[in-house]
C-alpha cells in the first residue's frame, strides 16, 4: 500500500487512531441500521406484508412446538417407573387377594403392593369416569379387583419388568397381569414421531423464509441499481453496498419474528381458556403453557438469523452482478 | 500521475476500442482527450478508474500499475480519483449534502470534518445554500457542479471527467472549464474527455486525439 498512501499523500486527510476510525465505522453502522428501517417505513404497507409471510411461515412451527411441549408435559408424570396391574378373578376374596399381596410384598422384585378391592375400583371409577349414573343401573360390579405392583428400581429395566410380568402371571388366583407402561411407551414414540415431524416442517418452512427474504432483497438490489452503480463508482466497498441490504434483512426477520410471536400468542390465548375447561372436566388443573423468555428469545434469534442469512444470499448473488459501465 | 505504454483494448465482442496507445501526463497537469463518437474516449477513462481492464499493454497511476490491482482493492484505488460524468450519476432520492457528503461517508470519515468539506466543495462550485435541496430542483448546470463537488470533496490528486459539458450551452460550459483549470492549478491532474472543439481550442491546454481506437495527434501549447 505504499503507493496508495503515496497517492493520498498530497491531499490533507486528517490522521485517524484506530479508535477513532471503530468509533466512526461503529457510528455508520449504526446510521445504516437505522437509514434501513426508514426505508422500509417509506412502504409500510410492502414491508408488513413480507413480514407477515415470515411471520406465518415461522409461527406454524412455533406454535407446534407450543403443542408438544405442552404434551410433554401433561404427559411427563406418566413416566415413573411401571407399574403392573394384577387383574384377579372375580372368585377371589378379599381375604385371598390379601394374602397374595402379602406373598407378592415378600418378592425381591418388589417395592410395593397396593390392593384395591373391588368395590374401591368401582367407587374410584365412579369418582373418575363421569359415568357414575350409568353405573347405577348395573345390578353387579363389573370391575374385578385388582393388585397395583411398583417394582423395585433394579427391576425396573424393561427385562427385569417383563421377567416379574411373566412370574406374576403364573399365581393362580391372575386372571390378567398387566404392564401399564405399554401405552406410555407407545404415546412417547408417538410424540417422538410429531416432534420429528415438526423438525422437518421447520426446516421447510425457515427455508422458505429465507427465499422470501432472498427475493425480496434481490429486488431492493434492483429497485437500488443506480445507486449501487455510483457507491462502485466512487470506491464503495462490496461490504459498504451490502450493508444497508443486510441490515434490512435483519429488520424484515426482527418484524416476521415479532409478528410470529404476536400470531401464537394469540392462538394459544384463544386456546387457553377451553383447554383450562377441558382439563377441569377431566380433574385437571392442566394448563397451556404458553411461549416462555427462552423461547421467544430462539424465536427472535432464528427468525432475525434467516433473515441475514436471507440477504445475504441474495447480495452476495446479485451484487457482482452490477458493476458500472 | 497517467501512463499508457502501448495500451490496446479489446472487448469480448471483438471489437478493438484502444489500439496501442501510449502517453505520459505529469502530476497536475491539465489535458484534453477529444475525437468522434466511438473513438476510444470513454474507453480510456474507464481502463484509468480500472472500470475496465487493458488487454495488452499497461497503465500506470501515480506509479501503480493496475494490472496488479486486485478486485477487492479496487474500491481503495478509485477513492484517489474524482469522476465526473455527462449524466451527473446523482442520487435524486439524497439532497446535494448528501450527495456530495457520500465519498467522504464511504472513506469513513469523521462528522464533524464531513461538514467541513462538504460546505468547502459546495462552495467551491458556488452551490453553498443549496445543501438542503434536491438533484431534482437544480438546473442541469447546478447538477453538474453537484457532480464536480462530490468528486472533488475526498481531495484527489486526479480528477477525470466524461464529456462534463455535454448537456451544457456554452456559457455554463465555459464556468465548468475554468473550475477544472482552478483544480489544475492547485496540483490536481485534470483528464476531461470532450468532443467540444470549438471550446477546447480557446484554452491552453494539452490535446490528446483519437480515432478509432489510436492517438493520432498529441499537442501541446506550452511546448
Amino acid at each position: 500500500m505504499a503507493t496508495k498512501s503515496r497517492v493520498s499523500s498530497r491531499d490533507n486527510n486528517i490522521r485517524q487512531g484506530p479508535v477513532t476510525a471503530l468509533r466512526i465505522y461503529l457510528l455508520r453502522h449504526l446510521q445504516v441500521f437505522f437509514y434501513s428501517l426508514g426505508v422500509l417505513s417509506r412502504s409500510p404497507f410492502a414491508t408488513l406484508m413480507t413480514a407477515a409471510v415470515i411471520g406465518i411461515a415461522l409461527a406454524l412451527p412455533t406454535g407446534l412446538h407450543v403443542v408438544l411441549k405442552n404434551a410433554q408435559q401433561l404427559s411427563g408424570g406418566w413416566d415413573g417407573g411401571a407399574q403392573i396391574s394384577l387383574f384377579l378373578k372375580r372368585a377371589v376374596e378379599d381375604d385371598e387377594a390379601n394374602r397374595l399381596a402379602k406373598q407378592i410384598q415378600k418378592l425381591p422384585e418388589v417395592a410395593g403392593v397396593n390392593y384395591i378391592s373391588r368395590r374401591e375400583a368401582l367407587q374410584e371409577f365412579q369418582r373418575l369416569s363421569g359415568f357414575g349414573d350409568a353405573l347405577q343401573a348395573l345390578k353387579d360390579n363389573p370391575l374385578p379387583s385388582v393388585l397395583v405392583i411398583r417394582p423395585t428400581a433394579a427391576a425396573s429395566t424393561p427385562a427385569g419388568t417383563e421377567a416379574l410380568l411373566q412370574r406374576l402371571n403364573d399365581y393362580p388366583a391372575v386372571d390378567l397381569a398387566q404392564l401399564d407402561m405399554q401405552w406410555v411407551k407407545r404415546l412417547y414414540v408417538i410424540m417422538e414421531l410429531v416432534r420429528r415431524g415438526v423438525v422437518v416442517l421447520a426446516i421447510l418452512l425457515a427455508l422458505a423464509v429465507l427465499l422470501v427474504v432472498g427475493n425480496t432483497i434481490r429486488l431492493a438490489i434492483q429497485n437500488r441499481r443506480a445507486e449501487i452503480v455510483v457507491m462502485k463508482l466512487i470506491g464503495g466497498t462490496d461490504g459498504f453496498i451490502r450493508r444497508p441490504f443486510l441490515y434490512t434483512g435483519f429488520w424484515y426477520g426482527l418484524f416476521g419474528g415479532l409478528i410470529a410471536w404476536l400470531l401464537v400468542s394469540l392462538s394459544l390465548s384463544i386456546l387457553g381458556e377451553p383447554v383450562e375447561r377441558l382439563a377441569g372436566l377431566y380433574q385437571s388443573r392442566f394448563a397451556l403453557s404458553g411461549l416462555d423468555f427462552a423461547a421467544t428469545g430462539m424465536l427472535l434469534a432464528a427468525s432475525i438469523i434467516l433473515g441475514l442469512a436471507g440477504s445475504w444470499l441474495a447480495v452476495g448473488r446479485h451484487l457482482r452482478d452490477i458493476e458500472p459501465t | 500521475m497517467i501512463r499508457f505504454t502501448h495500451t490496446s483494448k479489446r472487448y469480448a465482442s471483438g471489437y478493438d476500442a484502444l489500439q496501442n496507445v501510449s502517453f505520459h501526463m505529469p502530476p497536475g497537469q491539465m489535458a484534453f482527450l477529444t475525437g468522434h463518437s466511438g473513438a476510444g474516449k470513454s474507453t480510456l477513462l474507464k481502463l484509468i478508474a480500472l472500470l475496465e481492464r487493458s488487454s495488452r499493454g499497461q497503465v500506470f497511476i501515480n506509479g501503480q500499475n493496475l494490472a496488479k490491482i486486485p478486485r477487492r482493492r479496487i474500491p481503495y484505488f478509485r477513492r484517489n480519483i474524482g469522476i465526473i460524468f455527462q449524466d451527473h450519476q446523482l442520487l435524486f432520492d439524497r439532497t446535494v449534502y448528501d450527495n456530495v457528503a457520500l465519498p467522504l461517508i464511504i472513506a469513513g470519515q469523521p462528522q464533524r470534518e464531513i461538514g467541513k468539506r462538504v460546505r468547502a466543495a459546495l462552495d467551491k462550485v458556488g452551490l453553498l445554500g443549496k445543501e438542503k435541496l434536491y438533484p431534482i430542483t437544480l438546473s442541469g448546470g447546478e447538477q453538474q457542479r453537484v457532480g464536480i463537488a462530490r468528486a472533488v470533496v475526498n481531495k484527489p490528486p486526479l480528477l477525470l471527467a466524461d464529456e462534463p459539458t455535454g448537456n451544457l450551452d456554452p456559457e455554463l460550459s465555459r464556468d465548468i472549464m475554468h473550475l477544472f483549470e482552478e483544480f489544475s492549478q492547485v496540483g490536481v491532474t485534470v483528464l476531461i474527455a470532450s468532443h467540444d472543439l470549438a471550446l477546447i481550442h480557446t484554452l491552453p491546454y494539452r490535446v490528446l486525439t483519437l480515432r478509432q481506437g489510436q492517438l493520432i495527434n498529441d499537442t501541446d501549447p506550452s511546448d
